[in-house]
């Protein structure tokens, strides 16, 4: 699935949530737990984003031309937003994360939850993905 | 707070004042809006806010120097202000009333100019564990640029300072002590009669934060004898950007004017310029007129409602709050001094405050989380930060039975 399929996939099945406020907290809540465990080695001062307001450690790997990112967050919100950024880049090249166009937070009125300190840590989290894929794309160019 | 009857509270009609509040009538994600971040700024009573909206209307005009009869009217208004401030804490004199932007002004206002002038190498200046970054941040700057000490009251297990630590920290080096009459983050009352008592022994001078302790302590600064006492009008249910600042006459006589402008002044001419008398020597500029105005109708719904069936109230309130959150699976309280305000501090084990300040808030329930701007008091409980509650005289027991219902859904759900 591309990266606009998967952004489709999230919106419906927040769109079930039919805007309670509360199942929508637990269900991102859920998402988080969900998440792959990443490795405590990995949670250094280097890999936490700067600019979340909670702690959030990002890292990311290139297997097969394609990228793989692990995450964790110290609060289990910030988790299950990760996971959300993690599911739709997670296996795509670095062409198509740096094209990427997110959208779905609008849709699913991700600012009426987020308030605006944790939307600049969102903002922050996705540049630092972008940032990734932007690393991995010229390594990928030298390499070839 | 515990010096009151609880049974005073029955004296409140709660229901009537919340009519009061058109605020608290809305629902928050399709509940009714619960709100308990009193401690972070209080809700406005129509008075406050039809003052406000009369003042526009009515007679906004530029104060002091204006012939004009809504200058006049203006003028007139914001003075009756500083007469409410002066009965409203027993200062002697109007002259001892320094409006300002509210308590963080208030003491840059003193930090910079009875500080800065004089504060000498060496120096010592006292602040607690407990203060708000506020209370700390300016005089580090005095320090800084003097090359004087900042010294630490600790403060203990159960949120209170550590009296014998403080006795031990003062000395004639001992140039100012400034700490809070209550804490933001715990709601202990601090002893400020006895700190100031000891700290005059050794020539010192008390200024007094009285941010949390505006809306809910009775507050006699003569009694007290205080050198200085600061409250902001925001969070004793008046408006926001106004509040004042307290300071004995002879201080505020020998300090330098904080700022230059208008009002300031007696004359100016380029050669020399003369200051003006007290209370406007500390004023330059135009002041935040209608906030000012508006804040006289805040302490007056205060004097009125009664100040100890607001305290009996908010007193019963905690001692509920306290009783019902503190049995809750996981959950250590934070502060648990005798003498509090109506201020509940926790932590929930495993549970970040964040996610519980979110789920709270999608149940319409507001809280405040986070280290509250006292983070050297969170490093010293060796938390990150907690969950706040804190209760002012419009809250009920049942908007806490409704926490308590949102914190337990919180609890069983990440277990």
């Amino acid at each position: 699935m591309d990266v606009n399929d998967i952004q489709e996939e999230i919106i419906s099945e927040f769109s079930l949530l039919d805007s309670d406020m509360e199942m929508t907290v637990f269900y991102i809540m859920e998402l988080g737990q969900k998440l792959p465990v990443m490795n405590d080695a990995l949670k250094t001062e280097e890999n936490v984003v700067k600019g979340c307001q909670s702690k959030v450690w990002l890292t990311a790997n290139l297997d097969d031309d394609k990228i793989n990112f692990s995450a964790d967050s110290n609060t289990a919100i910030t988790k299950g937003l990760v996971s959300l950024l993690i599911r739709i880049f997670n296996g795509q090249s670095p062409e198509a994360i740096l094209n990427a166009n997110l959208y779905f937070m609008q849709k699913i009125g991700m600012e009426r939850f987020i308030g605006t300190q944790r939307s600049n840590g969102f903002a922050a989290m996705i540049k630092q993905m972008k940032l990734y894929a932007l690393a991995f794309k010229t390594k990928l160019e030298v390499k070839s | 707070m515990t010096t009151t009857s609880p049974a005073l509270s029955t004296a409140l009609d709660v229901e009537k004042i919340r009519k009061e509040f058109p605020i608290l009538h809305q629902t928050v994600n399709g509940r009714d809006l619960v709100y308990f971040d009193n401690a972070a700024t209080s809700q406005k009573p129509l008075v406050v806010i039809n003052a406000l909206t009369e003042y526009y209307k009515g007679y906004n005009a530029n104060i002091h120097r204006g012939i004009h009869t809504l200058a006049e009217k203006a003028t007139k208004a914001f003075e009756q202000t500083r007469l409410t401030a002066k009965d409203y804490i027993n200062a002697k004199s109007e002259q001892e009333i320094i409006f300002t932007r509210g308590v963080t002004e208030s003491i840059n206002l003193v930090a910079s100019s009875y500080g800065r002038t004089f504060i000498k190498e060496g120096d010592e200046i006292i602040v607690s564990e407990l203060e708000h970054h506020s209370n700390i941040v300016p005089w580090q700057f005095v320090v800084e640029e003097k090359n004087a000490t900042l010294k630490v009251i600790p403060v203990t297990d159960r949120g209170e300072l550590d009296l014998d630590a403080y006795r031990k920290l003062l000395s004639p080096k001992t140039k100012i002590v400034s700490v809070n009459h209550a804490s933001n983050s715990l709601g202990t009352v601090n002893p400020i009669k006895e700190i100031i008592r000891l700290a005059h022994e050794v020539g010192a001078v008390v200024f007094i934060d009285g941010a949390q302790a505006g809306a809910h302590l009775d507050i006699d600064v003569q009694d007290l004898d205080c050198d200085f006492y600061t409250v902001s009008a925001h969070k004793m249910y008046g408006p926001t950007g106004a509040g004042f600042l307290y300071g004995k006459k002879e201080l505020l006589e020998k300090m330098p004017p904080y700022q230059g402008g208008g009002e300031m002044i007696k004359e100016v001419t380029f050669k020399k310029t003369t200051y003006n008398d007290l209370p406007h020597k500390f004023e330059a500029g135009t002041p935040n007129i209608a906030d000012v105005v508006a804040f006289r109708y805040a302490m007056n719904f205060i004097t009125e409602t009664g100040r100890a069936a607001m305290a009996a109230h908010e007193h019963n309130l905690l001692e509920y709050a306290t009783e019902r959150v503190s049995r809750l699976k996981g959950v250590s309280l934070v502060g648990t001094a005798p003498e509090k305000v109506s201020v509940l501090s926790f932590t929930v084990d495993g549970i970040h405050p964040f996610d519980i300040g979110q789920m709270l808030d999608a149940r319409g329930i507001a809280v405040r989380t986070g280290h509250h701007c006292t983070q050297p008091l969170m490093d010293r409980y060796g938390i990150e930060g907690t969950v706040r509650a804190s209760f002012a005289v419009y809250n009920t027991k049942k908007e806490i039975d409704q926490l308590v219902e949102g914190l337990e859904r919180v609890i069983n759900f990440m277990k």
